[in-house]
């Protein structure tokens, strides 16, 4: 098993009358919310936590790009996955990671990531998502259905940027290049690895599979609802197939623990509560724009996390509800090894990607909760895949041997 | 109202032709909402018209939206439509989106499109009186945003579908998605492709009709285009919204009338 502790990064000081007051967390959001001086402290917060996380075992690192939010405050997730190349040796930087639709053109992203793998000394997962639509299209102005053909253009593009040693022209239907010409290009070769987030469409599954990318599903809705998603993805890998390596799949995780269950409740309660009514409070209009799935997505009623969670009503859930429906995984060690067990078993998910800050969660709590999880709950999760090693080369970094270990300043 | 198919050549493109009525050639062009049910302004034109209405691609039963993907592209194949349907002279009456592609075509195709009627188009924009993003509405603002009669728009626009049934819910997501899908390569995420550096060229004779009450593109708008199309006629329908031609569907037959 392979855990990344990952970050949101959310803005934390959301009043409480924030859902009377306004209506989404995300694109029309006012930002004289944002107050820059506090914004300081939290992202060097945020940015220890990660560092923490290394320090205590986690093999993996993430960061993740969204736009004019409170839920998550990297525009540019590779801005923060370069300052955690300094301070970090040895953990997996998972950027998942850069909406290549988005940037103009997208050779920007072979770039930027060729740059990151090379400073971290090939230690960087490379995460394609198309975007949610209130970062694509509603913050970012992408023509919703033509959203993923530019994706799949900028995939290409990019891909074989990374792959060639010469310069090349591309002329595709959205960028023109006459010259293609990747300095620095990755250590890792041909490319990173990749993962691609998915929402159960039956494309995404298929792209994953032709290119041996790992599938990760990030809900915030836990394995139970996860399961139909999952099966439809296993289903698919039989009919192509391919071999069912549990790490051909990942899923992303809200997970506290503590040193008892009612601890848990007492401790975290409040700012799972925080992350449901705020951090997701996303107006519906904003959650889907029309033509930004495909028919056939719409026709297998698959709907995106945020249209999901803009029409559940959280705001009546109890942590009893969101944890016996395994929402959140919370409580004592044993009782988080039990259903991680569980998640993982039932999803057959090599990666998971632990979310351990929660909402508005204080810095101890955040470290009390991943501590534990990684002196307690991790090491009985390591072994669950023996017929594949616990390991896959195809989806995990390849660091060089011998990186140059870094020197201070006063040095 | 009866409904025939077009095969267009070499693309294979598939199109839906809404016809009614008969006498002069009349082709309308829908707005980004497509036909309404049993649609009172092709009602209403065709009791003097020919009225020959083609869905754009992604509405009804037209397909091959996913080779058009720019304005171009939409008003080279509207003009291709018009070629294959071989109409006589028609008066080319666009609304909305539709008043936006017959604006492009006429600015492209001088001898094609002579006789011009834009109903409340799109295509223009200006800083100060912003257009309604029709893209982040939810259904139960529709009517509010095209009628000044909200409640009579609201019983135009139901098609007796209920909501709250999976089934028709789903359905009503897959004909959302295509047509505002197809709608949002002209009009997402701000309603201006370039048309008003086009407007110029446009000699046909040009009437623009524009709803009194328009709250979606303000009838500021009106002035606007009235004041790049050469000898363009603006006449405001009071009482209206910006579906003009559904609301007020006799006072926009006799402007037409009036008019050519």
């Amino acid at each position: 098993m392979k855990f990344t502790w990952f970050h949101l990064m959310p803005w934390p000081h959301m009043p409480d009358d924030f859902r009377e007051k306004h209506r989404s967390v995300w694109v029309d959001l006012p930002n004289r919310m944002y107050e820059p001086e506090l914004g300081h402290g939290v992202y060097h917060q945020y940015l220890d936590q990660l560092e923490y996380a290394e320090s205590v075992g986690f093999d993996g690192i993430g960061v993740n790009e969204h736009h004019a939010n409170a839920y998550g405050l990297m525009p540019s997730p590779n801005i923060m996955a370069a300052t955690l190349t300094r301070r970090t040796s040895k953990a997996a930087l998972v950027v998942l990671g850069n909406s290549i639709a988005l940037y103009n053109p997208p050779l920007r992203v072979a770039e930027e990531m060729a740059m990151l793998d090379v400073l971290s000394g090939g230690r960087l997962v490379a995460g394609f998502p198309v975007g949610t639509s209130m970062d694509t299209n509603y913050a970012y102005g992408t023509i919703p259905a033509l959203t993923r053909e530019k994706y799949a253009e900028a995939h290409d593009l990019i891909r074989k940027a990374w792959a060639a040693d010469e310069p090349f022209a591309f002329n595709g239907r959205y960028t023109k290049l006459r010259y293609v010409n990747c300095w620095p290009k990755p250590i890792q070769r041909p490319a990173p690895p990749v993962f691609i987030p998915g929402g159960g469409s039956v494309e995404t599954y298929d792209f994953c599979l032709d290119n041996t990318y790992s599938y990760s599903y990030l809900s915030y809705s836990g394995y139970l609802r996860a399961k139909l998603l999952m099966e439809g993805y296993w289903k698919r890998v039989a009919e192509r197939g391919v071999d069912e390596s549990p790490y051909r799949a990942g899923f992303a995780q809200v997970i506290c623990v503590a040193d008892t269950d009612a601890e848990a409740e007492r401790l975290y309660g409040p700012h799972i509560n925080y992350f449901y009514n705020r951090c997701l409070h996303v107006y519906p209009g904003f959650a889907d724009a029309p033509g930004y799935r495909t028919i056939k997505t719409i026709q297998t009623g698959a709907l995106s996390q945020f249209t999901a969670a803009s029409a559940r009503n959280y705001v009546t859930m109890s942590w009893k509800d969101l944890t016996e429906n395994r929402y959140v995984i919370a409580g004592s060690p044993e009782t988080v090894r039990q259903q991680m067990e569980e998640l993982i078993k039932t999803l057959r998910v090599g990666n998971i990607f632990c979310l351990m800050h929660v909402g508005n969660m204080p810095d101890d709590k955040v470290r009390h909760s991943t501590r534990l999880f990684a002196e307690k709950v991790m090491p009985h999760l390591r072994h669950l895949w023996p017929e594949w090693n616990n390991h896959d080369d195809r989806f995990w970094i390849h660091p060089m041997q011998q990186p140059v270990g870094l020197r201070t300043a006063a040095e | 109202m009866t409904s025939r198919f077009i095969t267009l050549e070499p693309s294979g493109r598939r199109i839906e032709i809404v016809e009614a009525g008969a006498g002069r050639d009349l082709l309308f062009l829908h707005g980004a909402g497509g036909h309404m049910p049993a649609d009172p302004l092709i009602a209403a034109l065709a009791s003097q018209y020919r009225v020959v209405a083609p869905l754009l691609p992604g509405y009804g039963q037209s397909a091959g939206e996913d080779d058009l993907r720019d304005m171009l592209d939409v008003t080279l194949h509207t003009l291709d439509v018009l070629h294959a349907l071989k109409l006589e002279q028609p008066v080319v009456v666009g609304h909305s989106m539709g008043g936006m592609i017959a604006a492009e075509m006429a600015a492209i195709a001088r001898t094609e499109v002579a006789r011009l009627c834009l109903l409340a188009p799109a295509g223009l924009w200006m800083d100060e009186h912003p257009v309604v993003d029709i893209f982040t509405r939810l259904p139960y603002e529709l009517p509010g945003l095209l009628f000044h009669d909200a409640e009579a728009g609201q019983k135009l626009l139901a098609s007796g579908g209920n909501m709250d049934d999976p089934e028709f819910l789903k359905q009503f997501l897959v004909m959302n998605a295509r047509r505002l899908g197809m709608a949002g390569k002209l009009l997402f995420p701000i309603p201006d492709r370039g048309l008003g550096q086009r407007l110029y060229r446009i000699t046909a004779d040009t009437l623009i009709v524009w709803g009194a009450e328009d709250v979606l593109i303000p009838p500021v708008y009106g002035e606007a285009f009235k004041k790049a199309i050469s000898g363009a006629k603006l006449v405001k329908v009071s009482g209206a919204g910006h579906a003009v031609g559904q609301e007020k569907p006799q006072a926009v037959l006799e402007a037409i009338k009036a008019h050519f």
